[in-house]
């Protein structure tokens, strides 16, 4: 939990760059409320003007009213000007903000977004903004001409009769002394609304995004009673953090009732003494009124500001979650990359009491073809992780033509690497776009050559737009086998000099398979290619065939070689064949 | 808004006596300036020093019970406002629900989850504030042009006239900025589209480097909603300046007015004071207004989108036909087309599958077998034909009975926050934990639960991630079978397990007592060459069916695929 005041300290960092708008913002606004609290004095002079009938100076009135007519436009005009400027600082660093947080989600650990729940990290990036945006505008708005305002009227009490106004001076800070003591109750409590907000959107989340299998298992209802009880506990902690805030405001009022109570009774015993006329009296009261009543609505910006600083509180955590190693001050790289890669002692676990990856030790010639088999859960996934650097191992090495992968820019290593996965996420968007996404500059030749050579043409071309066809958020009504294609077109056409193939054809048919073998052979010619794979038809052509077991390799050789010493690669080979 | 209308129809008693507290405070507000008359006329002018003790007194006893009208006020809004928050989420979250496939492919995943976070928020925030304002600014204003009458009409015609030009002011700025508002609010869903597709994607988008262009991509999409903001914003940061400039300038009007009748000897230079002083009244209620009007605004637009998805029709109405549950299935001329599709995905299909039966179907990628079993429980429905259980065609069957007698393992296995247990009993949820296991074993997942620290009650990540593919998929496909089905669909729901560990799968679910008609939807040969009917399927269109054997023989499609798989040498050796 962050400490209220490194929030706002946050806070302010960012609004730094809006300092000069502020500086205008603020001086609008005393132009505003000069004209706001000048208005009454012009009316009253007015109004001198106005004795009895027959008794009305006409012209002298008339030029105050010209006056006040002027003046309304000015004040106007400057509270528009204002509006505009604060509007502009909120919204400008709201999107700084966002922006800022989006940019730490690119180079946040992949084991940071793999144990967040994608609701929650949504739900900062948008909700928990949003508030704070509404809470800051709120408290740009009121509080400058709230400020103003209590300065005008201080001086205007002080002309007129400065022992009453220290009454009053004396006596107002007590309100914010309530103000404060309430706010300092409800931040915990509007904390409590944010992580519960946080739960049921992260519920939203996994339950609209995965609704064809919730409908498919009939659990419609028992999705809405989950969501019913966070939506419920929700509602209780929304209902205390609202209702408590808000007595910050009538709380503060009955301070400023004591107040003009004790402003009554003093200056009436003073003008019984005859120390202030009964006229100056009225308008002193009415000053003092005016003089509370911004203090009140910064008491209610006070509590908004809490509710604002509680969620930007929460987006400052995603902003400062460790970021992953840095970059290399000075990365290196091989001079060519031919796709050599030695593995030494490589060790990684994702939980540090249960090592996953151990003693793993490789050497892989360029141009070299390496399948890796084995059963579920033996690493292989977690072995492309480290191979990309998505994850960083514990122990040993992995280097690329003899440099440490680990002292190379990711950017740099993930750029020698072609991948293709099973997981088929395409980009909203055209397919063109989607196609080009490793070279976003090549021609619409060379991408129609890559869907031509990776057997995507033939299904676009009967797409109602072709290429221009938009892939909506879920991947439209495109099959995962024509996902995978796409996919798999995405990388033909940027042809990097290694290639990873995570179960990268387990959704094509073994007939489009057979296609586009050719030109997987043609991809992998003088590639150094890693291949996951279950098929083991599609991995017998490989140079060398990893097994792996719980994390190590139990056997290494040809698939011929690893038949011939009949072990583990022959049982899983055989069992392909076997009759049920 | 309508909902939003008959929900607080449910806080009716909040929604009363909110804004009638409210009026309370405000009235024994205005009571105070008569309490200081008194002190001013009676107290001060005969010096008489107790009676301005006893007034003063007074005022503070009027501040205590303001003080609690304002406190039951502001928790009966704020109950209301809350409360109709959180039955609006309910409500959308219901009909989000009950949607079709075909419905939710339409809408979109990110638009849903503003409208049920960031909207609801917006309209819980305005409803809280209307309910505390609404009723209390125009009893002021009205209030003071009425007082304003009862002084002198003539003048009070200047208040008459200046009320609608604000009300115009007010509604028009409203009515101009609504759409303004709601393209904001569009905005912000294009951010959250955003935010949730580079998440989704970030391996993908991390090795091709893109995370530049995504940064790119992102700030133009946060700078377009800036950019909608702030013309909204300009737009209803006209509405305080105006009033402002109207009210002084209705101010100069009745000064003028007045001074004409003073000087005529009508009226007394106190009356044209109280009536400036009604005027600024008005002001002021109209500055706390133009805040509402605006928080409204948003509201507004917030609850008409919550009210387009509430209002998206209910598809698809389920039948009320009960069914006997032996598992024939039975397909007549069936042909199949998405929405917005320009070719039927399934064309004139028609097979029958007998009871316990294993059907196969295998076919290209794109060659319709998804859309074919997702037919059988009606989660899409035929566009022509009949798709026909126990001989009752499935859109007759009731929906919830139809689904809870088939178990479906759809091709992305995927798995629910909770435990391991709360996953399998989406399967049924009285299943004993013997029944789980069973379950476990058929799937061939037992080893993975009883690894799993918890066994079944070992804890699944949102979405599963703490599973590996191939044991998320034998998770699934135990939790198909837990609720016993007796039509079960493996949608190529075996592709991330090894060849053993799929021939086990299919041979224990064989072995069942009552088998459950069982459709392997798969681009294995070898995992369907046992079924005893295989659809072969090539472009929607059924291209054979019959046996392994009768296939091999007779069908040219079926033999390409086999021998794509199995090298002709091979498959003699086997």
């Amino acid at each position: 939990m962050h400490k209220k005041t490194t929030v706002l300290g946050k806070v302010l960092r960012r609004l730094r760059r809006y300092i000069p708008a502020a500086v205008a913002a603020l001086v609008m606004a005393t132009a505003y409320v000069a004209m706001s609290l000048y208005i009454p004095i012009l009316v009253g002079r007015a109004i001198d003007c106005i004795v009895d009938a027959g008794k009305v100076d006409f012209a002298a009135m008339s030029a105050e009213l010209v006056t006040i007519a002027l003046c309304a436009g000015i004040g106007g005009l400057a509270q528009w000007l204002m509006t505009l400027i604060n509007n502009r600082i909120t919204y400008c660093v709201t999107r700084d903000i966002r922006n800022e947080a989006f940019r730490h989600l690119q180079i946040l650990p992949l084991s940071y977004l793999d144990t967040h729940p994608q609701g929650d990290t949504v739900s900062r990036v948008i909700a928990d903004v949003d508030t704070f945006a509404d809470g800051l505008l709120m408290g740009f708005t009121q509080l400058f001409t709230g400020v103003m305002t209590i300065v005008g009227t201080l001086v205007l009490m002080l002309l007129i009769n400065w022992k009453i106004a220290l009454v009053v001076i004396v006596l107002t800070p007590l309100s914010l002394v309530v103000a404060a003591f309430i706010a300092g109750r409800t931040h915990s409590l509007f904390a409590l609304q944010a992580k519960t907000r946080g739960e049921q959107t992260a519920i939203i989340d996994e339950t609209v995004g995965q609704i064809k299998v919730v409908q498919a298992f009939n659990r419609e209802s028992a999705a809405l009673d989950a969501f019913d009880e966070v939506n419920d506990r929700l509602e209780k902690a929304s209902l205390r953090a609202i209702f408590y805030s808000s007595l910050t405001n009538p709380s503060t009022r009955f301070v400023y009732a004591l107040v003009y109570a004790g402003v009554a009774l003093v200056g009436s015993f003073m003008a019984i003494g005859g120390g202030i006329s009964v006229g100056h009296l009225s308008s002193f009261l009415s000053y003092a009124n005016q003089y509370t009543k911004p203090f009140n609505e910064i008491s209610g910006v006070i509590a908004e500001l809490q509710n604002a600083l509680a969620c930007a509180g929460r987006v400052f955590d995603l902003i400062e979650a460790p970021a992953q190693t840095p970059e290399p001050q000075t990365p290196e790289k091989p001079d060519t990359v031919r796709g050599a890669m030695e593995i030494k002692d490589l060790t990684f676990s994702y939980t540090p009491d249960k090592p996953l990856i151990s003693e793993f030790t490789l050497s892989v010639e360029p141009g070299q073809r390496v399948a890796i088999v084995g059963p579920t859960g033996c690493g292989k996934t977690t072995f492309i992780n480290l191979l990309m650097r998505f994850y960083d191992p514990q122990g040993g090495q992995i280097a690329l033509d003899g440099v440490d992968t680990g002292h190379m820019a990711r950017g740099q290593l993930r750029s020698c690497i072609g991948m293709v996965l099973q997981d088929t996420w395409l980009k909203a968007g055209t397919i063109r776009e989607n196609i080009a996404m490793g070279k976003p500059d090549a021609t619409d030749e060379q991408i129609i050559e890559a869907a031509k050579k990776s057997h995507a043409h033939s299904f676009i071309k009967r797409l109602p737009k072709g290429y221009d066809t938009v892939i909506g958020e879920s991947g439209g009504n495109l099959s995962q086998g024509q996902k995978q294609l796409l996919c798999i077109a995405r990388v033909m056409l940027c042809l990097p000099p290694m290639l990873i193939l995570d179960e990268a054809t387990s959704s094509i048919d073994t007939r489009t398979e057979m296609r586009i073998q050719k030109a997987f052979d043609a991809m992998m010619e003088g590639r150094t290619s890693f291949i996951v794979a279950h098929r083991l038809s599609t991995i017998r052509e490989a140079d060398v065939i990893l097994v792996m077991k719980d994390g190590k390799i139990v056997e290494q050789g040809s698939h011929d070689a690893l038949l011939e010493a009949n072990g583990f690669y022959a049982k899983l080979y055989n069992s392909q064949f076997a009759q049920v | 808004m309508k909902t939003l209308m008959k929900l607080m129809k449910g806080y009716s008693r909040e929604s009363i006596l909110a804004p009638l507290f409210k009026m309370l405070e405000a009235t024994f507000e205005l009571l105070i300036p008569l309490v200081v008359a008194a002190i001013v006329d009676i107290g001060i002018a005969n010096a008489d020093g107790s009676y301005i003790v006893k007034m003063c007194i007074v005022m503070v006893a009027l501040g205590i019970v303001g003080l609690i009208c304002a406190i039951v006020a502001q928790y009966f809004s704020a109950k209301a406002a809350v409360g109709v928050a959180a039955r609006l989420r309910h409500n959308v979250m219901e009909r989000v629900l009950g949607l079709s496939y075909t419905q939710i492919d339409h809408v979109g995943y990110s638009t849903i989850i503003t409208r049920m976070t960031s909207d609801i928020n917006q309209v819980q925030t305005g409803v809280n504030l209307a309910l505390r304002l609404l009723l209390r600014s125009p009893f002021v204003v009205f209030g003071a042009m009425v007082m304003a009458f009862t002084i002198d009409f003539d003048a009070a015609l200047v208040f008459a006239g200046v009320i609608p030009v604000l009300c115009i002011v007010v509604f028009g700025i409203m009515l101009i900025t609504m759409p303004m508002y709601r393209k904001v609010q569009e905005g912000l869903d294009g951010v959250t589209a955003a935010t949730r597709q580079n998440l989704a994607g970030v391996r993908v988008l991390r090795a091709f480097c893109r995370e530049d262009n995504e940064v790119h991509d992102f700030e133009q999409c946060t700078q377009e909603l800036t950019r909608r903001q702030q013309i909204a914003g300009r737009i209803s940061g006209l509405m305080n300046p105006v009033t402002f400039v109207i009210v002084n300038l209705a101010v100069v009007v009745l000064i003028k007015v007045g001074a004409m009748k003073v000087d005529g000897g009508i009226l007394t230079q106190g009356m044209v004071i109280a009536l400036y002083n009604y005027m600024s009244q008005i002001l002021v209620e109209l500055i706390k207004m133009a805040n509402l009007i605006i928080t409204m605004t948003k509201a507004a637009v917030c609850a008409n989108r919550i009210e387009s998805v509430l209002e998206i029709p209910v598809e698809a109405v389920t039948g009320e036909k009960s069914l006997s549950c032996r598992g024939k299935v039975e397909f007549r001329n069936v042909s199949a087309t998405y929405e917005g599709a320009a070719e039927a995905s399934l064309e004139n299909i028609s097979f029958i599958a007998q009871p316990g039966q294993t059907i196969g179907i295998i076919g290209g990628t794109g060659s319709g077998k998804t859309t074919l079993v997702n037919l059988i429980p009606g989660l899409y429905n035929a566009s022509s034909g009949q798709v026909l259980l126990d001989g009752v065609d499935v859109r007759e069957l009731d929906k919830h009975a139809l689904r809870q007698s088939i178990g479906i393992v759809p091709q992305k296995a995927v798995l629910f926050h909770g435990t391991i247990r709360e996953n399998l009993l989406w399967g049924r949820e009285d299943a004993t934990d013997e029944e789980l296991w069973q379950a476990l074993e058929i799937a061939q997942a037992a080893d993975v639960v009883k690894d799993k620290e918890g066994k079944l009650d070992g804890e699944v990540a949102q979405g599963g991630t703490n599973f590996s593919g191939g044991q998320r998929q034998r998770l699934t496909i135990a939790r198909a079978l837990v609720r016993k089905p007796s039509v079960l669909i493996l949608d190529d729901s075996a592709s991330a397990l090894d060849y053993s560990t799929d021939a086990s799968l299919r041979g224990a679910i064989r072995r069942m007592k009552n088998p459950p008609t069982t459709f392997i939807v798969s681009q294995r040969a070898a995992s369907v060459r046992c079924a005893d009917l295989i659809l072969v399927l090539d472009d929607g269109v059924l291209a054979g069916q019959g046996t392994h054997e009768q296939l091999l023989a007779g069908c040219a499609v079926y033999q390409e695929i086999y021998y794509s798989q199995f090298p002709k040498e091979v498959a003699d050796h086997a």
